[in-house]
């Protein structure tokens, strides 16, 4: 069931002009990043080659290449999550869900299926601009694949909070805004990660960035595998929460 | 055919402090349509959503084909087939691919909704429109499309809240007479604000006001019960009042003005042949002699308006 709902969230996501929009918008952007920083590649080529164990292509274009990346796929990806529950509830369609033999997870587990299938044909696309380099030059795989893994789980951590926050609203602009307000305050929250003791650990470590950094430097370390898992798992359990208790309260 | 369908106990909903819907008890029965009538606010869709599992009681219970819709909500709604006020459709999706969509969400195969989807656009006049947006329908099409979308899945109980509404009178007409053959082996309950519908769809009757059952009933009694008791003639030149008053029977008249009358007389007792013979001898000019039937909206208007008024 669980399939047939996410289903049709990809298809309704591909029919609507909103995702072809994004995905060229996105694409122009980054191919814009990605030629800046293979021409710079370029010019410093000839220094890095008397270097002992110099910074390779993953280091100088695709790990830069993923951090914008990662940006401009937190300040989208609200725009694609904010309709999910918020625009069928004000058009009454979420009813077709709620009176059908499914259970909340499966409603809830479904649309976000659907939203992660399109994000991830994205991340492809982004991947595919420096997987393109390996036809001319030696590509460090690891780093690559680690870096790609790195967007993928942001992408989930990402659009699970933005379900969440639809499920809270019938206005789709005001899920919009309040996913992009939560998703920059995790991310620039290492910031605060200076204020000594316990509260600047505290800090360090909700942080989203800080947990995609170390993915782009090529490390997997599964503590920050498994803090992405958890949190895209905390705001899905709050969904379907939430989206049972509504029955209660609408 | 006395198979218990749906089965409603004390079924309560409050919003804040005003009680929507107070403590509502029914049986849905197969091969009964029940036609729930009242004026606007009167709990009418509070109650459908409810049955639909898309609202949660307050309090009580309700059994949809034996399942308590509360505890084991996926076996109850697989019996079931809703209809809200506003057709829930996908305005981006065909008028095809919507109803596979629901049909597969009700768990039907993949070859088994596509049979079904056919099958239902035939029968529901969609089959000239099935490969158009959902968006681009008239609100009567859209209609149509959430009653198929209701009855794709062959559900035992069907719950329409105000199926007919946007429809015009034809099309209105067709989906009456599919209602009615599909309550044939199946449960039906509706809502509606339209008495004539009511009449000419439903075999049971309930009226809610302020988020109460007033008045159940199945229709054929309601037509044998109450006799007609009232007599409306039209007289060109009429006589005195008291001269009507003297017709054997008459117990009370009423002037409509415009040279109308309304005879209320004993039941089983009109003075038909007496009112003819006078008026023919005493040349009144009788223009208009009709029998009122104790219609539905007498009822409705007993229960629903008289209390206001008093208030």
């Amino acid at each position: 069931m669980i399939t047939v709902i996410a289903a049709r969230e990809l298809r309704g996501l591909f029919l609507s002009p909103l995702a072809w929009t994004l995905l060229a918008v996105v694409q122009g952007i980054l191919a814009w990043m990605f030629l800046l920083l293979v021409d710079d590649f370029r010019e410093l080529q000839g220094r890095l080659a008397s270097l002992d164990n110099a910074p390779g292509v993953a280091d100088l274009v695709a790990a830069p290449l993923f951090r914008v990346a990662a940006w401009v796929l937190l300040l989208l990806i609200p725009l694609l999550t904010m309709r999910l529950f918020s625009e069928e509830r004000r058009t009454g369609a979420l009813d077709l869900l709620l009176s059908a033999p499914v259970t909340m997870t499966e409603i809830v587990l479904g649309k976000y299926f659907g939203v992660l299938a399109f994000l991830l044909m994205m991340v492809a696309l982004i991947a595919l601009m420096p997987l393109s380099l390996a036809l001319g030059a030696m590509l460090d795989t690891g780093k690559l694949l680690a870096g790609i893994l790195g967007m993928s789980l942001l992408a989930a951590a990402a659009s699970a909070a933005g379900l969440y926050l639809s499920v809270l609203t019938i206005q789709p602009a005001v899920a919009a805004i309040t996913t992009m307000g939560l998703l920059l305050a995790l991310w620039m929250m290492d910031a605060a990660s200076t204020v000594p003791g316990m509260t600047g650990d505290l800090f360090g470590y909700l942080s989203l960035r800080r947990h995609h950094d170390a993915f782009l430097l090529g490390l997997f370390d599964s503590a920050d595998f498994v803090y992405y898992l958890l949190f895209s798992a905390m705001f899905l359990s709050l969904a379907i929460r939430w989206l049972d208790d509504l029955r209660l309260r609408d | 055919m006395d198979e218990i369908l749906a089965q409603v106990d004390q079924l309560t909903r409050r919003y804040g402090e005003i009680r929507a819907v107070d403590e509502i008890s029914f049986t849905l029965l197969r091969g009964q349509v029940l036609g729930f009538l009242g004026p606007n606010g009167a709990g009418k869709s509070t109650t459908m959503r409810m049955l639909a599992g898309v609202l949660a009681p307050d309090a009580g219970h309700i059994f949809i084909n034996g399942f308590d819709l509360l505890d084991q909500p996926v076996q109850a709604k697989r019996a079931l087939g809703y209809l809200p006020e506003q057709p829930p459709l996908y305005r981006e999706m065909t008028v095809e691919e919507q109803l596979h969509y629901s049909a597969r969400l009700h768990g039907l195969s993949r070859t088994a909704s596509r049979q079904a989807v056919v099958r239902i656009a035939e029968r529901c006049g969609l089959t000239d429109v099935s490969r158009r947006l959902v968006s681009h329908l008239s609100k009567g099409y859209q209609q149509r499309v959430g009653i198929a979308q209701a009855v794709l899945h062959d559900p035992a109980v069907m719950v329409l809240d105000e199926p007919t509404v946007g429809l015009d009178p034809l099309q209105a007409r067709e989906i009456r007479s599919l209602i009615r053959e599909l309550g044939q082996d199946r449960g039906v309950i509706l809502s509606s604000h339209r008495l004539s519908e009511v009449q000419a769809i439903c075999t049971h009757v309930q009226i809610m006001r302020a988020g109460r059952l007033v008045y159940a009933s199945p229709l054929a009694d309601l037509e044998q019960q109450q006799p007609s008791t009232r007599l409306r003639i039209g007289l060109k030149t009429p006589p005195l009042l008291a001269r009507l008053a003297q017709l054997p029977g008459v117990e009370q008249i009423e002037e409509l003005g415009e040279g109308r009358f309304r005879l209320h007389h004993a039941a089983g007792l009109a003075p038909h042949q007496a009112l003819v013979e006078q008026a023919s001898a005493e040349h009144w000019g009788l223009w208009e002699l009709t029998p009122e039937q104790a219609s539905l909206e007498q009822i409705f208007i007993e229960l629903i308006l008289e209390p206001e008024m008093i208030q």
